[in-house]
């Protein structure tokens, strides 16, 4: 029988083909808005890991419980050692030492004298070792008004606000004045390399990026960090494979009671970021629950109405003897293949197209006016593996049920009536 | 009768009062003509105390009333040949490493000099005590065995780093041993000590000083004057940011 069956759906097309697309699309649309709303939030994540958390972090005590301060006095020392075992412990996971600064940076008139100063606030990357992916993490390029990209010593990016209000332009010298991590007095020219669009009014008013050597010649911070950050594999964050790592590299330095001990924390642990995860869970929940309850009810209405259509098919049969049991069955094992076909191939669509947006997204930056570091221009999806069932079951399900509840009207048809039907 | 006996009392504590009054701006004076001098060269260190460290600062100093005050920084290396000029309520920095001569201004001024419990303002603020604060005779007590005045200042004009503040004032030499500076909302901001009093050139004169900023943690910072003169002449190129170059 399901040979037939299967035969009768990959011949007759004018019967099985619009149940099929209607169940490809369906589900179609279920996975792939469920992998492009994790890709969105994803999104979401990875600004926020990109600039501020990391997935993993490593500082040391002390300046975790005073970091919202940033304290370079109470910074990692031998964090090039440091941050090498973090690499052989935790293979895979990408550790990138950052520095956290503040201060003034002061725009000299041609007699070397003060002619505008602005406070600023810096950040540090490590720009300029070869292989380092910190450039590309930031958006640096993309950002950029005009300039070029920090490329070698003594250049610096700043802020486009700055840049415009103190009429600062790439190629000119500047002077940052702050405090070393040991509060001395430090002083250091640099060249204008850049200027970058933030994206945070804050920023953009006054923020400044230096390459990490510069900042640790600058802060007297030699083979020293504020903060390590670790990024998973992929550049994809799991909650689950940091706690785990964290938990590791902790348990290593329980028995340490000094306040530099190095510390590790991860994404959901800092900046309420857990409380926003599971709100961000619950907020996509909802929504996949809504679609595949559409998509239920659309795939439902679906298997309805076409075992309505077949009423006189089911009439004709029963005139000539087939029983009603037989008939039933045959339209359920009908609409599980339909539903099958359907979520198979609306599955392996969706699944395919957030792989593809997972691995090169969209970019949209030319439908904007400008771009900044702190929005990505490139929609990406992500494929979990939800994708592969949350729209193959209730694609299945749903074309079985309605065709199930409108199939039971063969046990109410009435064999006295048939002719009268027919004629 | 009893009108009468009311108007002495009355009298007498107007008496009090005055003579308290007068006896607080007295001291304050003295405090003044020990402290101030029309001119000082000194020679000094400043022991900060870090978290992790402690690092010590040699420099010398010019200082022409409270408008003018020159200081170059002699070392450690990081430090040597940093200079501090000021002149009436502006301040600029050089720096040899970068070339440059810096201005600080605004709220710079309140950032800390060198990482110390200073900051730029304390540094700057050399009027005399009477110029600035009315003061009050709250009592007496004793420091290191020293009697001491208690002597409460209320700034009178607006432009003071601290709006009021507490100082215990040798009975003998009338220098302060201990002062406790406030903000107006009444927050202690920073507390001095004194000591190691010596006579120079006919004046008592503390020669070390420990700062304390009180919203931070820590030892503070231990300010320690090893060569000073009073009202000598000096050049007054000193005092112009060309001299910051040279």
């Amino acid at each position: 029988m399901y040979r037939f069956l299967w035969k009768g759906i990959i011949r007759d097309r004018n019967r099985s083909l619009l149940p099929v697309l209607v169940v490809t699309i369906g589900v179609f649309a279920v996975v792939f808005s469920s992998g492009f709303i994790e890709g969105t939030l994803d999104n979401m994540i990875r600004t926020t890991a990109d600039f501020q958390t990391g997935h993993l972090k490593v500082m040391t005590r002390a300046y975790l419980n005073n970091e919202e301060q940033k304290p370079n006095d109470l910074a990692l020392l031998e964090s090039d050692a440091l941050q090498e075992k973090l690499t052989k412990d935790f293979s895979g996971v990408e550790w990138t030492p950052r520095i956290f600064f503040g201060g003034l940076l002061d725009i000299p008139d041609r007699n070397g004298e003060t002619k505008a100063q602005g406070p600023v606030s810096g950040t540090a990357y490590d720009l300029l070792s070869p292989g380092s992916r910190e450039a590309e993490r930031i958006g640096l390029q993309q950002s950029l008004v005009s300039g070029h990209g920090i490329q070698r010593p003594d250049e610096i990016i700043i802020s486009y606000d700055f840049a415009d209000r103190y009429q600062v332009h790439p190629g000119d010298t500047v002077t940052f004045f702050g405090s070393t991590m040991y509060g001395s007095m430090s002083f250091a020219n640099y060249t204008v390399a850049g200027v970058a669009r933030f994206g945070i009014a804050q920023l953009d008013r006054g923020a400044v990026i230096l390459d990490i050597s510069d900042a640790r010649l600058l802060l007297d911070m030699d083979n020293a960090a504020s903060e390590l950050f670790g990024f998973l594999p992929g550049n994809l964050y799991d909650s689950e494979q940091a706690e785990r790592i964290k938990e590791s590299f902790n348990r290593q330095h329980t028995a340490e009671t000094d306040e530099y001990t190095p510390v590790m924390v991860q994404l959901a642990d800092q900046d309420f970021m857990g409380q926003m995860l599971a709100y961000m869970d619950v907020v996509s929940l909802a929504i996949v629950i809504l679609l595949v309850f559409a998509l239920a009810i659309v795939l439902w209405n679906a298997g309805i109405l076409s075992s309505i259509r077949r009423y006189n098919e089911f009439g004709v049969r029963l005139a000539m003897g087939e029983e009603k049991k037989h008939i039933y069955r045959t339209l359920l094992v009908e609409s599980l293949f339909i539903g099958i076909i359907g979520s198979v191939v609306g599955t392996t669509l969706g699944v395919a197209l957030c792989y593809y947006l997972q691995d090169h997204g969209i970019d949209y930056s030319a439908m904007m006016d400008s771009v900044n570091m702190m929005i990505d221009p490139v929609l990406h999806a992500r494929v979990t593996r939800q994708l592969y069932f949350i729209g193959f079951i209730p694609g299945v399900l749903s074309m079985f049920i309605g065709s199930a509840l409108a199939g039971t009207a063969i046990y109410r048809r009435n064999t006295a009536m048939l002719f009268k039907e027919l004629d | 009768m009893i009108m009468k006996k009311i108007f002495y009392i009355l009298f007498i504590t107007l008496v009090t009062v005055s003579v308290s009054a007068q006896n607080a701006e007295q001291i304050i004076q003295e405090v003044d003509k020990n402290i101030s001098a029309k001119s000082q060269i000194a020679e000094s260190t400043m022991t900060v105390h870090g978290k992790r460290n402690s690092r010590t600062m040699t420099a010398k100093s010019y200082t022409i009333g409270d408008e003018k005050s020159f200081t170059e920084y002699l070392s450690p290396a990081r430090e040597k040949g940093t200079k501090m000029l000021k002149l009436a309520k502006e301040m600029w920095v050089y720096s040899p490493s970068t070339d440059r001569t810096i201005m600080i201004s605004g709220h710079m001024l309140r950032q800390s000099v060198m990482g110390s419990d200073l900051s730029y303002e304390d540094m700057m603020e050399d009027r005399k005590l009477t110029e600035m604060y009315t003061p009050t005779l709250a009592g007496g007590e004793t420091i290191d065995g020293r009697k001491c005045y208690v002597v409460k200042l209320t700034a009178k004009v607006n432009d003071v780093a601290y709006h009021s503040q507490k100082m215990w004032v040798d009975t003998e030499r009338l220098v302060p041993l201990k002062q406790e500076l406030y903000a107006k909302s009444g927050q202690l901001l920073k507390q001095i000590t004194l000591s190691d009093i010596k006579r120079i050139q006919n004046r008592w004169f503390p020669t070390k000083m420990n700062y304390k900023d009180m919203l931070k943690d820590g030892k503070g910072t231990e300010y320690t004057i090893t060569n000073i003169q009073f009202d000598k002449d000096i050049p007054a190129t000193i005092f112009s940011k060309a001299s910051l170059k040279q």
